[in-house]
């Protein structure tokens, strides 16, 4: 045996000390590395995403914190009711040179439908000033607003080295500007007008390959489908012909010299030059000279020295965008003027939904999951309670307890829809609740919370150690006694942290609701559990789903709101979890 | 009116108690210790009947009569008429009744409202009287039962009881009310439409060319529904199950205590995040993300792409899957860690040889209750996925889940009674998938359950 032993002694050092053993001790250190990176990767990436969301929801709610009012006088008479015509009024007053029936629709358009909202609440108030002229804040309206910040692209501006020469020509002006000041503008023409033959040809190929397609199959067809074929391939054809044309016209526009005015279209970006105080649309641009047409007239038509007058550019065009280049001059004149206000949205918790995104808000959502959490915790809270207190305390061990633990858990996974289904089969056809109300959310998101509350109690109940058990009964106390005086308010710190986080989950709760008609469109706020009413989850989803680009961003500050209503929530469970929960 | 009728059982119930209380008091007298029970039994035991009898008798009245009601104004109707227009012409009476828009006015909507207004008024009136009579007769009765050696603490705690009992039932009643509205209108759509077709058929347009409620059987084929939630399902557990297992083992044997602290907070804030706005992330950040780096390198991607609906889906399981699985690898004993140690292997070794293998079962259970969560999620889905039925398996391309389906045939246009049918089966089935998920989650993890010390 000794032998053995100083036999292998060597061996074992050679084999731990061997090259060979190095190498396999460096290749398991270098697994044990790769699965701590493999965690810290993992860990990071869950962080990643978390920031990611949060950053989203926090960036565009900063957005919808304030938003834009346009600041001009107003007049009002004694006894006027057509608030709405009053700031038409005041615009057209503030902008008397806009003239024909577009371009006032244009300028109205720049206003809210909501602008005449402060007016008719001053006015029930009694604070109206009428009579005079005085100055007004009037709510823009959601494309101006997005403009204002930014979303439609920003203008670009260029320098103005020489001096411009203004000769007016009927309704349009003739500028010229010396050392090619307009060459930028053209050149960017161009490269539209470019992108836009690119666009045709792509279509051209397409058809030729479409056109291809059904020539193989032309010999396999026979009677009406043959027709068909051939009087689709000679659609294909035409159509192919003319996308062929317009590139060809638009490439004979493009290699025009740089002298020639080529005229502009809503398709290409748009160009405004400012000078003494006017805004003018380009509609030719060569790159010295250029037509235009007054948005904004000028003050005079003398020569502009360098220096006096810029070109503007807005890259994306016109066509392509819900805000007109007359709004965008306007906008821009009153900017200049001082004369647009950027103020704190707290109507955003005053007003309830609406079609029009300015004039939207959380209020009736609000009050609508106030009066569902206040249903849902009414229901759940007492009864998921006693059922806890009959599983843990009274249940003798038999199949039908058995049978209810395994209902409650297997409840506890079921899809959040399923119960949404259940509570219109049920509770709106069977029992006949009103559809869309608290009370019908309620008695949805209450059995679908009941399952937390009962596994949080019971797991709360069974942490009250058995010993006060013995205690209160040796003192002569009834087992319901013992429960209810002794063990429940031990366990109650337990049993409202889980039932806080319970709610907490059905306030964010959204699928179930969309199926008891939650969904709809409603702007009054919900004075009782049976009025009509929708959630704040719900309205996110709706907003979410709403055309408009304005509703994005209060889509994102309703979210931030349930958000923290949810970090309220979950910091009392913490609180009472840390304060009042009691370690035996 | 039945507010009112429930505020004054709620007085007879509060007078009850102190009333029988105080009698209770009266009769002890001097010597209180006669009485059998305490006199707040006593009040709690009158109170308790009272009530029961009072708001027992309002609500089943409620419901019965209401019942009654629908009933009444079904069979009043002429002949005749198909049912969704019955349905029609009653909603529509019921409206005018009360004042509410209708969509026509009519000689037999009128009649149906008169019909309702009378009725309704009977109700009401029936139900308020009567609640209140029983309320006032049991409260008269069982304050006459106030005796010295009555033992109203029995009777009490044996109410108390009855209420824990029922009240633990309402989980059962809870599973058979779903299975049984669940079912009840799977059947009646499974009665025109033979189940085969359903489960099997590829096409699914349920409500294209409709009438009078008939659907065509060869557009019924819930099988692209089928494959885009597997197919979600598949990308999200890609997402998830990954992140979770490793994040879960770096919490569990590598991170410190301090590390702990902050990581476990972060992924139970992810967990807490309604799934309504992990769809907004899906639609309005993941989508475009992903449609333009698509674009960049040549792909399109559709701006529904499973791709997007599935990983957020994924983030969204992530803390599911690792807090799950961080409680099974937390508890393998220390003893198992130790001995592998002692034996010379590294913390990955033990890891790989000891503790996942003991704690797999626990795990492979998480990512079945994981699977069972993706598939019955909805927000992220009818968000950020298609509403085309396309049969695909391909992640870049629009594919529509059966929770989608669910609520676009609920929330659509169509009338109520149609679209219900295909939209209960979905949901029949999807209870039964994720019912078998949870139950063989269960199963695992009780049957390869190692029994430790």
């Amino acid at each position: 045996m000794t032998d053995a032993v100083t036999d292998t002694a060597p061996a074992t050092a050679s084999f731990h000390a061997s090259d060979e053993a190095t190498a396999r001790l460096k290749k398991r250190r270098a697994s044990e590395t790769r699965l701590r990176l493999y965690g810290v990767i993992a860990i990071a990436l869950a962080a990643l995403a978390l920031v990611a969301l949060l950053w989203n929801i926090v960036s565009r709610t900063m957005n919808a914190a304030t938003e834009h009012y346009i600041a001009i006088d107003a007049t009002i008479e004694e006894d006027e009711d057509d608030f709405l015509g009053v700031v038409k009024k005041s615009a057209r007053g503030a902008f008397p040179y806009v003239s024909g029936r577009s371009a006032k629709r244009e300028l109205y358009s720049l206003f809210s439908d909501g602008a005449a909202d402060d007016m008719r609440q001053a006015k029930e108030a009694g604070t109206l000033e009428t009579g005079e002229a005085v100055p007004m804040r009037f709510l823009m309206s959601d494309t101006a607003d997005l403009y204002m910040r930014g979303e439609f692209g920003a203008l670009e501006t260029r320098a103005s080295e020489g001096a411009l020469t203004i000769e007016e020509d009927g309704k349009k002006v003739i500028l010229r500007a010396q050392s090619g000041a307009f060459a930028d503008a053209l050149g960017l023409a161009k490269a539209g007008l470019a992108r836009e033959a690119d666009s045709l040809r792509r279509q051209e190929a397409r058809q030729a390959v479409g056109i291809a397609t059904l020539e193989q199959r032309l010999p396999d067809l026979t009677g009406d489908e043959r027709e068909n074929t051939l009087a689709q391939m000679t659609y294909f054809k035409s159509e192919q012909a003319r996308f062929a044309a317009e590139a060809t016209a638009l490439d004979a526009l493009i290699t025009g010299d740089r002298d020639t005015r080529l005229a502009l279209s809503n398709r290409m970006a748009s160009f405004f030059v400012a000078a003494h105080g006017g805004i003018l649309k380009l509609t030719e641009v060569s790159a010295e000279t250029a037509l235009a047409i007054p948005l904004v007239p000028m003050q005079t038509t003398e020569t502009a020295p360098g220096g006096a007058w810029s070109l503007h550019i807005l890259d994306r065009p016109e066509i392509g965008r819900p805000v007109k280049d007359r709004q965008i001059a306007i906008l821009e004149t009153l900017k200049d003027e001082g004369r647009i206000e950027r103020v704190a949205n707290w109507k955003f918790f005053s007003l309830s939904d609406s079609t029009q995104p300015e004039i939207a808000g959380i209020k009736g959502a609000l009050i609508g999951s106030l009066w569902t959490m206040l249903v849902t915790f009414v229901l759940a809270f007492p009864i998921g309670v006693s059922a806890a207190i009959y599983l843990e305390e009274f249940a003798p061990k038999n199949r039908f307890t058995d049978f209810i633990e395994v209902n409650i858990n297997n409840l506890a996974a079921v899809p959040s829809i399923v119960f949404g289904l259940l509570g219109l089969a049920v509770f709106l056809n069977f029992f006949g609740v009103p559809r869309s109300s608290p009370l019908a959310g309620g008695l949805v998101l209450a059995l679908m919370t009941l399952p937390t509350v009962i596994i949080a109690a019971r797991a709360a109940i069974r942490a009250v150690p058995p010993s006060i058990r013995w205690a209160a009964m040796g003192i002569g106390a009834s087992k319901t006694q013992t429960v209810f005086h002794h063990v429940l308010p031990l366990a109650m710190p337990g049993i409202l942290t889980g039932t806080i986080i319970g709610m907490a989950q059905a306030l964010g709760e959204t699928a179930p609701l969309l199926m008891i008609g939650m969904v709809a469109f409603i702007t009054a706020v919900p004075e009782g559990i049976t009025d009509s009413a929708t959630v704040l989850p719900v309205q996110i989803f709706n907003w979410a789903n709403a055309s408009e680009r304005a509703f994005d961003m209060r889509t994102a500050a309703a979210i931030a709101v349930l958000l923290a209503f949810l970090v309220l929530m979950n910091a009392i469970a913490i609180i009472l979890r840390k304060r009042f929960e009691r370690r035996w | 009116m039945l507010s009112m009728t429930a505020l004054i059982i709620l007085i007879l119930t509060v007078a009850g108690f102190f009333m029988a209380r105080n009698r209770a008091v009266i009769l002890g007298g001097e010597t209180p210790a006669l009485l059998h029970s305490r006199p707040v039994y006593h009040g709690g035991y009158v109170c308790a009947r009272t009530a029961i009898a009072g708001f027992g008798v309002l609500i089943v009245g409620l419901i019965l009569s209401n019942i009654a009601i629908r009933w009444a104004l079904y069979s009043g109707l002429p002949g005749g008429l198909s049912e969704i227009e019955r349905d029609l012409l009653v909603s529509d009476g019921v409206a005018l009744a009360s004042g509410a828009l209708a969509s026509r006015t009519d000689e037999a909507r009128q009649a149906v409202a008169t019909l309702y207004g009378y009725l309704s008024t009977i109700q009401v009136w029936g139900l308020a009287l009567l609640s209140v009579c029983i309320a006032a007769l049991v409260l008269a009765r069982s304050l006459g039962q106030v005796a010295i050696p009555f033992r109203a603490r029995n009777r009490f705690e044996r109410i108390v009881q009855v209420m824990l009992i029922v009240s633990s039932a309402i989980a059962v009643l809870t599973t058979i009310g779903i299975v049984a509205s669940l079912l009840g209108q799977t059947l009646v759509f499974f009665s025109d439409i033979p189940v085969w077709k359903f489960l099997f058929g590829t096409l699914w347009s349920p409500l294209s060319g409709v009438h009078d409620g008939t659907m065509d059987p060869e557009k019924v084929g819930a099988i692209p529904l089928f494959a885009g939630t597997v197919l979600i399902t598949v990308i999200a557990m890609v997402v998830a199950v990954p992140v979770g297992l490793f994040s879960a083992i770096y919490l569990s044997d590598f991170a410190s205590a301090r590390a702990r602290s902050i990581i476990k907070p972060m992924l139970e804030i992810l967990a807490g995040i309604p799934t309504v706005v992990y769809g907004f992330f899906a639609a309005i950040t993941v989508a475009p993300f992903l449609r333009d780096t698509g674009a960049a390198m040549g792909l399109s991607v559709s701006s529904e792409s499973a791709l997007a609906a599935g990983v957020v889906m994924g983030i969204m399981i992530i803390p599911f899957i690792s807090s799950l699985s961080d409680d099974v690898i937390n508890a393998v004993p220390q003893s198992l860690r130790d001995g592998s140690y002692g034996l010379g292997a590294t913390k990955a070794e033990t890891i790989r040889n000891v503790i996942l293998p003991a704690a797999l079962p626990g795990i492979m259970s998480a990512v079945l209750l994981g699977v069972s969560r993706a598939i019955g999620e909805t927000m992220i889905v009818v968000m950020a996925a298609g509403q085309g039925a396309n049969l695909t398996a391909n992640p870049l391309e629009a594919v529509t889940t059966v929770t989608v389906q669910i609520v676009a045939l609920i929330t659509g246009d169509t009338e109520a009674s149609t679209a219900a049918g295909p939209a209960f089966a979905l949901g029949f089935t999807l209870f039964c998938i994720t019912l078998i998920f949870n139950i063989w989650a269960l199963r695992l993890v009780r049957k390869y359950r190692e029994v430790y010390d």
